[in-house]
């Protein structure tokens, strides 16, 4: 397997603090890689700069060997590195379908003035996207709620529309922001199964942050450990589950946040 | 998507019949010519508020309207009187002018969101003003007078618009031109908000980061609705000076800037011919209310707070409820 997205020695400084110090490992093709850790470890701080919503201090993020930090967050969209936010983060007055085709801008071919001016070009763009969008609602199963208002829907939905809107943009790789957070059991169970859905029948290479250690360890193909901006841990979920320092970090935790 | 329906059909025959029949036939058998010009004040504020209504559109509050009218105003002055072009196509330029300025200050401004942006826009229209002051090429205080009428506007030997200075009427010329330039400006905002520049915008509106997850180049569509904001403004500025044959750099202040913003509250932000409404309720508001003399402004205000307290997306709302859904 080649590396598709490559990690390259990231190290972000907020002022004295160090949030990530030298974090350094690469997502294959078409895997499904987690990066876990306590609160406060840098997780977030990490995924934000994969998709250039916040620059590195030190270090780079390569995609197919070519740099995507310290970009804007469209331009690493249009590389086809997309990613979604957590619940709160929609179109609040748009209806799911309403959603879902506009975030199918990358997918356009005509030009803005083009659709002002109502070319055959976007008109045949505004067709492919209802098509697109009809696809994608029938492959999440989001079918009878296609025409709510996101504003709407219950908790669970939105976790599926934000993940519809970042898969509308056609991805090549997919970076989800806690997509199990506050979800119960079956919830989450359900979750993993659309999200190894995605990564099999969309061809989607999937990278993730979140705090769910259960969840992680049947979706993830391989984890990344964090630990107070360190790297502790690389591997599969076996070889995560025993390892010294991850156990160590995850029982010690409990201690610290109370400290904290 | 940008058919029309029936109703829309209906809606748009009864607007034309209105603006370009019943009114002007109302005003001959009235004798009353004074109100062609009400109307057209009507109208060019209209098409400077449909600018506000747009920037509320990508989520900016825009206080800072009266800025670009005033620039509109000055540049076709300028050209008018210095450079002897004539007024049709000052206009257009005028427009482009005050569009490459909103670029030049919207650049750094339109990061700031909320109440911020909102200041600094505040701030805009009373640095413009004091410019015009300051400035050799306004002349300062004593303004821009004597503008000359617009004159003919001919195309191969066609003459498309009669000189106004030649005709009895020069003030029903002005209400015409004025109700084709907003029924353009309006046309061309419709087209717009139900086109994909729209919807991103209404993306944009609801959630920025978001949208440049998927992609939108937030800053570029920022400027670029910015730009055509502020061209609506120096196309009704422009106009205004035409009339009123002169320019001054109290022509447009802190106030009117509110004003625009405050049809666009008034009529609807969220319908397309919101800022319309609001400006036509507000004005013959304003003048209806005239012999409660100085209770005027207490008057006009509190039904103000009124209205949008009990109708807060705007006048509009009130007809348009039931079928918002099915509008977009």
């Amino acid at each position: 397997m080649s590396a598709l997205l490559e990690i390259n020695h990231v190290t972000k400084k907020f002022g004295g603090l160090t949030a990530n110090n030298d974090i350094t490992f690469s997502v294959h093709e078409n895997e499904i890689l987690s990066v876990i850790g306590p609160n406060g470890a840098g997780k977030s701080t990490l995924f934000k700069m994969i998709s250039s919503f916040l620059p590195t201090t030190n270090g780079e993020v390569l995609f197919k060997g070519e740099r995507i930090s310290n970009l804007r967050p469209h331009i690493v969209a249009r590389k086809g590195i997309v990613r979604t936010f957590q619940e709160t983060t929609i179109f609040k007055s748009m209806t799911v379908r309403e959603s879902i085709i506009v975030a199918q801008h990358l997918r356009a071919k005509a030009s803005l003035a083009g659709y002002f001016w109502g070319t055959k070009t976007a008109h045949e763009d505004v067709e492919s996207f209802g098509h697109y969008a009809d696809d994608l609602i029938e492959f999440l199963g989001m079918s009878e709620i296609a025409g709510e208002q996101a504003s709407n829907l219950p908790q669970g939905n939105l976790r599926a529309l934000g993940i519809a809107i970042g898969l509308a943009t056609d991805p090549k790789v997919l970076l989800l922001d806690e997509p199990f957070a506050g979800m119960n059991h079956d919830e989450t169970m359900s979750m993993v199964d659309l999200v190894r859905k995605v990564r099999d029948e969309r061809e989607v290479t999937v990278l993730l942050v979140e705090h769910d250690m259960s969840a992680v360890m049947k979706i993830s193909d391989r984890i990344v450990v964090l630990n107070f901006g360190e790297m502790i841990a690389e591997g599969t979920p076996l070889e995560i589950q025993n390892d010294e320092r991850v156990i160590e970090a995850y029982l010690g935790s409990a201690d610290d946040e109370i400290g904290i | 998507m940008l058919k029309l329906s029936l109703t829309q059909w209906i809606g748009a025959g009864v607007f034309f019949a209105a603006v370009f029949v019943v009114a002007p036939v109302t005003i001959a058998v009235l004798g009353r010519t004074d109100l062609f010009y009400t109307l057209t004040s009507v109208g060019l504020l209209a098409i400077a508020s449909a600018g506000v209504w747009l920037t509320f559109y990508i989520g900016r509050i825009n206080i800072g309207q009266g800025a670009f009218a005033l620039l509109g105003a000055y540049v076709s002055a300028i050209l008018v009187t210095k450079a002897g072009m004539s007024f049709w196509i000052s206009l257009p330029i005028a427009g482009l002018f005050a569009a490459f300025v909103a670029v030049l200050i919207g650049l750094p401004i339109l990061r700031l969101k909320g109440v911020y942006f909102a200041m600094i826009t505040l701030v805009l229209t009373q640095v413009f003003t004091l410019t015009a002051l300051a400035l050799p090429i306004t002349n300062g205080a004593k303004g821009i007078t004597s503008i000359p009428l617009p004159g003919e506007l001919s195309v191969l030997g066609l003459t498309l618009i009669p000189d106004f200075a030649t005709l009895d009427n020069p003030r029903q010329a002005f209400y015409y031109t004025t109700a084709v330039l907003m029924v353009l400006t309006f046309a061309a905002m419709y087209r717009l908000v139900n086109s994909r520049l729209g919807h991103l915008c209404r993306s944009m509106q609801q959630n920025e980061e978001l949208a440049s997850s998927i992609g939108v180049n937030i800053a570029y569509i920022r400027i670029v609705i910015y730009a055509i904001a502020s061209f609506f403004g120096g196309v009704g500025g422009a106009m205004f000076g035409s009339i009123a044959q002169s320019v001054y750099p109290s022509s447009f202040q802190v106030a009117d800037s509110v004003n625009f913003m405050l049809n666009c509250f008034l009529g609807g932000l969220g319908y397309v011919f919101g800022p319309m409404l609001g400006t036509f309720v507000l004005y013959f508001g304003w003048d209806l209310l005239f012999e409660f003399g100085k209770y005027q402004m207490l008057i006009y205000s509190s039904v103000l707070i009124f209205l949008i307290l009990v109708l807060p997306n705007g006048l509009l709302s009130l007809r348009l409820s039931k079928k918002r859904g099915q509008d977009k």
